[in-house]
């Protein structure tokens, strides 16, 4: 016994010493994992260099199978549609629609719709989408049916948007509607497999209207001394020059649509040729508001991670009542807030397991400021709701966009306190500051993000504010400079005669 | 006599001063008469070496001075990756080059200049660079970005200012004729590119080699263990 106590006490200090020295790595190895891994929420800075930066969103609740009490669960879903507070989830794998409610991350199955009341066939066939319009009619992208049906709030079948007849549409494709919206004034607009002509446009009756939004072709003339070049068999298996399929569609708040592409050339990305986000107005025109230097492409950074690589690849979009708009990116399952000038607020997200991380997202939506995203492997609906940070965010577009400028430098402040890289709050409250004007002030604001432009505006009324308040002066420096010299011309005259005399 | 008294000397020397300073001013006549400066600059011993040090210094400097003062509106500099030492070797090495391979090609061809020679021509010839810069990082602080004609004007008209006194320096150095010079200015060009392609095969060959009678001894070090 007595000889045990010293044992002990030379088996702590070695644990203590183990201890010590795994504390001497802890720093370093932390240090590497913050260095590998960029914080879940980030922004892009000037130099096209990722920030670090707060979470603007966070989990608020997973929807799964389980936590609805569906029977069977959900298989492979690919369609979201959130209005109010209602969730409809295509659940394409078992040919139905999910209904669900969500609010204050609270949710619970309404109903599962896998009929239509007096329709012909009246069950569905992998349904991609859905849309709920105003007085809850709900419209189902029902694919392998080849056609849209339309149906009322307690599934009776009103109509259904078919093939079109129409010369214009190769009647040798099938027609495969996968994704669709439905504008204020009843038209539908839907997207189908092999179609790259643009949006399918149908009226209010049913009546097909013809395309919207089809891409420009291009066609570089040193692809057309190539062909001239290369023999027919060669000719045949080259790319043909067709325009650009699109992946997804949403409408905005003003009825616009948003439309998503993922296949273009990844190096015509950041000269802005490629688009793969655009905002198109009645005739089908893009009429997105961008920032020339970082246009919305998801990201600036394409560095390889893993198994991943290449640029983001957008395949849904979803416009916020504050016109902010989010992009979903395939590739590296993330999330990219933009504000209506084309600015990036925020990116985060990321593939893996874990929340908030997605495996194969395929769909977004948003009730308020809430985000719904729908993973198809996972088969599941993940909820983001804004955190603080985030809510100042859209707090301050919110209010410049109303004309509160003063109220949204202060929410700006705000921002930067939690965020010091944040360059739109830099320049909010130098607009705010330019408005005021306190030109010096403002143009230290704007030096920091770089914005040369608004930096010009108040460096222009600063120098005319300087200018007039020493105009003496100034007035007074010019007569010395063009007096002296003659003075001084006169003076060594006059010495030199009286030399010479 | 040391070396190092014989310095002293020299900067003590008013007459060195007064000559250094003399050829230093001479850069200014060269400037806005360069057909007459530049045969007087090397025929008449007009210029020095360490005037020409001194230009070439000078434009160094100005060159991390633009890179620091310029206003953002016209210069964005990310200084987390630039270095001030290879910014100046990347304005300083190109000239050596060239200076080099000028003199290579008109040695063989008889040229009257001397490596020295070319070497001094070439920095009174950049002098229009320190010249305009200066002003010019002011300029870029006093305007914006919409009345930027004026600074991209005299930025083009250095340039312009400077290939031209090149051209008539080698030409009044060497005693060619117009269409002479601008053929060896050529083929100093592709003499450039000779020399550089010759200088990265053999700094290869020197890794390849060291890398050789590296890994050899490690094998005798691994063997004797």
């Amino acid at each position: 016994m007595k000889g045990g106590l010293p044992m002990q006490g030379k088996r702590r200090l070695a644990a203590v010493l183990c201890v010590l020295l795994l504390l001497c790595f802890l720093p370093s190895a932390l240090a590497a994992d913050i260095l590998m891994h960029p914080s879940y929420t980030y922004t892009y800075d000037f130099w096209f260099d990722i920030r670090e930066s707060p979470d603007s969103y966070r989990v608020a609740a997973m929807i799964t199978s389980g936590g609805l009490g569906l029977e069977k669960p959900l298989k492979s879903p690919q369609g979201l549609y959130a209005v109010n507070d209602k969730l409809y989830i295509c659940d394409t794998g078992n040919n139905r629609i999910v209904e669900a409610s969500y609010q204050d991350g609270e949710y619970s199955l309404v109903r599962v719709i896998d009929h239509v009341t007096g329709a012909e066939p009246s069950t569905f066939s992998t349904p991609q989408d859905v849309f709920v319009d105003g007085s809850g009619n709900m419209y189902v992208c029902d694919t392998n049916n080849n056609r849209i049906v339309m149906m009322d709030k307690d599934c009776n079948y009103i109509m259904s948007f078919t093939k079109p007849t129409d010369e214009t549409f190769d009647q040798k494709l099938s027609y495969l509607p996968s994704k669709l919206v439905v504008d204020v004034s009843g038209r539908v607009f839907c997207l189908s497999k092999n179609v790259n002509k643009g949006l399918i446009k149908y009226e209010q009756d049913g009546a097909f209207t013809g395309f919207i939004g089809a891409s420009k072709v291009k066609f570089a003339w040193t692809d057309y001394i190539w062909k001239l070049l290369s023999t027919k068999e060669q000719r045949a298996k080259q790319e043909s020059f067709v325009p650009t399929e699109y992946d997804n569609i949403a409408l905005d708040r003003k009825g616009f649509i948003f439309a998503v592409t993922s296949t273009f050339d990844e190096l015509e990305l950041l000269s802005d040729v490629a688009q793969p986000i655009r905002r198109l107005n009645a005739i089908g025109n893009d009429i997105l508001v961008k920032q020339q230097r970082q246009p919305p492409i998801g990201d600036l950074d394409w560095s390889d991670d893993a198994d991943i690589s290449g640029p983001s690849k957008i395949i849904d979009i979803t416009v916020l009542e504050n016109d902010t708009y989010i992009a979903l990116d395939r590739t590296r399952g993330r999330l990219f807030g933009y504000d209506t000038q084309g600015v990036m607020l925020w990116a985060f997200g990321g593939t893996g397991n874990s929340d908030g991380y997605f495996m194969n997202p395929v769909a977004l939506d948003h009730i308020g400021n809430d985000l719904f995203v729908l993973d198809a492997n996972e088969c599941s609906v993940t909820v983001f709701t804004p955190t603080e940070y985030g809510s100042l965010i859209y707090d301050a577009t919110g209010k410049y966009l109303k004309g509160d400028y003063d109220g949204s430098a202060e929410t700006w402040r705000e921002v930067l306190t939690y965020n010091g890289n944040y360059n739109l709050a830099f320049i909010g409250i130098g607009r705010a500051l330019l408005r005021q004007e306190q030109y010096a002030e403002a143009m230290e604001y704007f030096r920091y993000p770089r914005d040369w432009k608004n930096y010009g505006e108040a460096f222009r009324l600063y120098r005319k504010e300087w200018v007039e308040q020493n105009i003496g002066w100034i007035f007074a420096v010019v007569c010395v400079l063009l007096i002296t010299p003659l003075v001084v011309g006169k003076v060594k005259k006059l010495k030199a005669e009286v030399n010479k005399a | 006599m040391t070396a190092l008294t014989r310095k002293r000397l020299f900067l003590l020397d008013k007459a060195w001063w007064r000559s250094y300073g003399q050829h230093l001013k001479y850069a200014f006549y060269c400037l806005f008469h360069p057909f007459d400066g530049f045969w007087d600059l090397t025929h008449e011993k007009r210029g020095s070496l360490g005037a020409a040090n001194t230009i070439m210094a000078l434009t160094l400097i100005t060159r991390i001075l633009m890179l620091e003062f310029t206003n953002f509106q016209f210069l964005s500099v990310n200084w987390e990756y630039v270095n001030v030492l290879n910014e100046c070797l990347s304005l300083f090495l190109p000239l050596m080059v060239f200076v080099l391979a000028n003199w290579c090609w008109t040695t063989l061809f008889d040229g009257k200049g001397t490596f020295k020679d070319v070497y001094i021509g070439t920095c009174y010839a950049i002098a229009p660079y320190p010249l305009l810069q200066i002003p010019l990082i002011l300029l870029s602080n006093v305007i914006i970005v919409e009345e930027g004609a004026f600074y991209y004007v005299i930025s083009a008209v250095q340039l312009l200012w400077c290939a031209y006194l090149m051209i008539v320096a080698m030409m009044e150095i060497h005693d060619y004729s117009l269409g002479k010079t601008i053929l060896f200015v050529v083929m100093s060009l592709f003499g450039m590119m000779v020399i550089i392609f010759l200088m990265l095969l053999f700094l290869s060959l020197v890794s390849d080699a060291v890398s050789y009678f590296v890994s050899l001894y490690r094998e005798i070090v691994f063997r004797l263990y």
